[in-house]
């Protein structure tokens, strides 16, 4: 068992293929909340083998994308700040703030570096005594525990030139937001696999009860995600709404408990700005006032001033499911991986560069 | 940077792992997953094992699979 090859088998997929298109009869839409979930449903083609009747559309799970633009200028004011040695997952770089990017100031001089893990951050600053380092806490419940283990391991070393500037954010108040704001009809909810190792299936449970939705959580394998649409075809067919798990040799209803319990000891609630969504209540997370000394929003004065957002892009419409990429005027002519104009064309995960990358024009 | 892949655990020195992801040899942090073992397979995130992966469940899952798609070959 290799966990990977095993759930791509075509012969398997269309056996799951077939099931649904036998029991699909009402015309559905599903909405998959995580950006990795589009990539997998794009890159295995999963949109064409699907019948007529099921559709599936994205959703704001992109931790990149979502950040908002004011959030974007206080990093990267806070890597202009001299002595100051800014760590940051790679996708960050390149997305656009109001006025310029990470990547374009640390053209200019900044000190910039890109991190694959927030142990490579500690690293830097045990090496850089008299630096200050700032580590970008940027992402769902699937990150945030490894930086609450970073900021604990910070404690315990007395690190005192170790700060976190926390995006961090929370899947389910998000997903309750789009769903109150009535802009887009479920029939269904693709919940994300790795969020859902943390939190345990048990985070969606209130979207089954409270709004009458099916939720399933799935893997990112192919057969993961058919599995996931046909627990989903089957609910919708038989009237019920309840959480189930497609992904079980991960997901537990419990979640990972050792993970909350990091989390739940840095962290605590509060509100939050997501690109397109507005200030979500609870929906983010800042460091406790016993961290303080590691908050970057407390070691540094950062103020950016006035936020701007990019003319004519619809981030925010395509991040609620409202829009497709397609719809954007300037999908694929000004806005392309190259020369992104927002967020979304940007992140790996994020909906328009998704689109781009796998043709969306033509689906 | 949302990428989370499986890996098999080859060897444990304290909070740290060696961990082998196609082929290749990586250092991930056990400390969210402190009951993995050698030989478990685990989820690798940015660097940290975020849950070990449950042979039974896999094996229950591909079973469930077989027989869907038997079932879909009879009816076709
Ligand atoms: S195509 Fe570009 S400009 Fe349009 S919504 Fe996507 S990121 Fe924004």
């Amino acid at each position: 068992m290799k966990y990977a090859s095993e759930f791509r088998d075509s012969r398997l997929a269309r056996g799951l293929i077939s099931k649904i298109e036998r029991s699909s009869r009402t015309p559905v839409r599903f909405m998959e909340f995580c950006g990795s979930h589009t990539v997998a449903i794009f890159r295995y083609g999963i949109r064409q083998v699907l019948p007529k009747t099921v559709t599936t559309l994205s959703g704001p799970g992109c931790p990149i994308c979502v950040t908002a633009n004011a959030d974007l200028d206080k990093a990267i004011a806070l890597a202009r700040i001299p002595n100051v040695i800014m760590a940051s997952f790679g996708d960050v770089l390149r997305v656009p703030g109001s006025y310029t990017s990470l990547q374009a100031v640390r053209a200019e001089g900044a000190d910039v570096r890109v991190i694959y893990s927030a142990m490579d951050a500690l690293k830097i600053a045990q090496n850089n005594p008299t630096k200050q380092v700032v580590l970008l806490g940027i992402g769902f419940e699937t990150t945030t525990p490894t930086i609450a283990a970073a900021i604990l391991q910070a404690e315990q070393e007395s690190l005192t030139n170790f700060s976190v500037l926390s995006w961090h954010k929370l899947s389910p108040p998000a997903m309750k937001a789009l769903l109150d704001s009535g802009d887009v009809a479920l029939d269904g909810l693709i919940c994300p696999g790795h969020v859902s190792i943390i939190t345990g299936s048990q985070a969606w449970e209130f979207i089954a009860r409270d709004y009458g939705i099916p939720c399933v959580v799935a893997g990112f394998e192919p057969l993961d995600i058919l599995q996931c649409v046909d627990m989903l075809v089957s609910q919708v067919e038989n009237g019920v709404a309840k959480v189930e798990i497609a992904y079980r040799r991960g997901v537990q209803h419990e979640g990972n408990t050792v993970a909350q319990q990091l989390m739940e000891t840095v962290f605590e609630p509060c509100p939050a700005q997501w690109r397109g969504m507005g200030t979500i209540p609870a929906s983010g997370l800042k460091l406790r006032p016993e961290y303080g000394r590691f908050d970057a929003e407390q070691v540094f004065d950062i103020d950016p001033g006035p936020t701007r957002e990019p003319e004519g892009c619809i981030c925010g419409e395509v991040l609620r499911g409202v829009s497709p990429p397609v719809d954007c005027p300037l999908f694929g002519k000004v806005c392309h991986p190259e020369n992104p104009v927002g967020a979304c064309m940007v992140s790996s995960e994020g909906s328009c560069f998704t689109y781009y990358l796998y043709g969306g024009k033509n689906e | 940077m949302c990428v989370a892949i499986p890996a098999l655990i080859k060897s444990i020195d304290g909070q740290l792992a060696q961990v082998e992801i196609g082929g290749i040899t990586q250092t991930a942090n056990l400390q969210l997953c402190p009951q993995a073992q050698v030989g478990d397979y685990v989820i690798v995130h940015t660097g940290y094992a975020i849950n070990t992966l449950d042979r039974q469940e896999a094996k229950e899952t591909l079973d469930l699979f077989e027989a869907i798609a038997r079932v879909a070959q009879e009816e076709n």
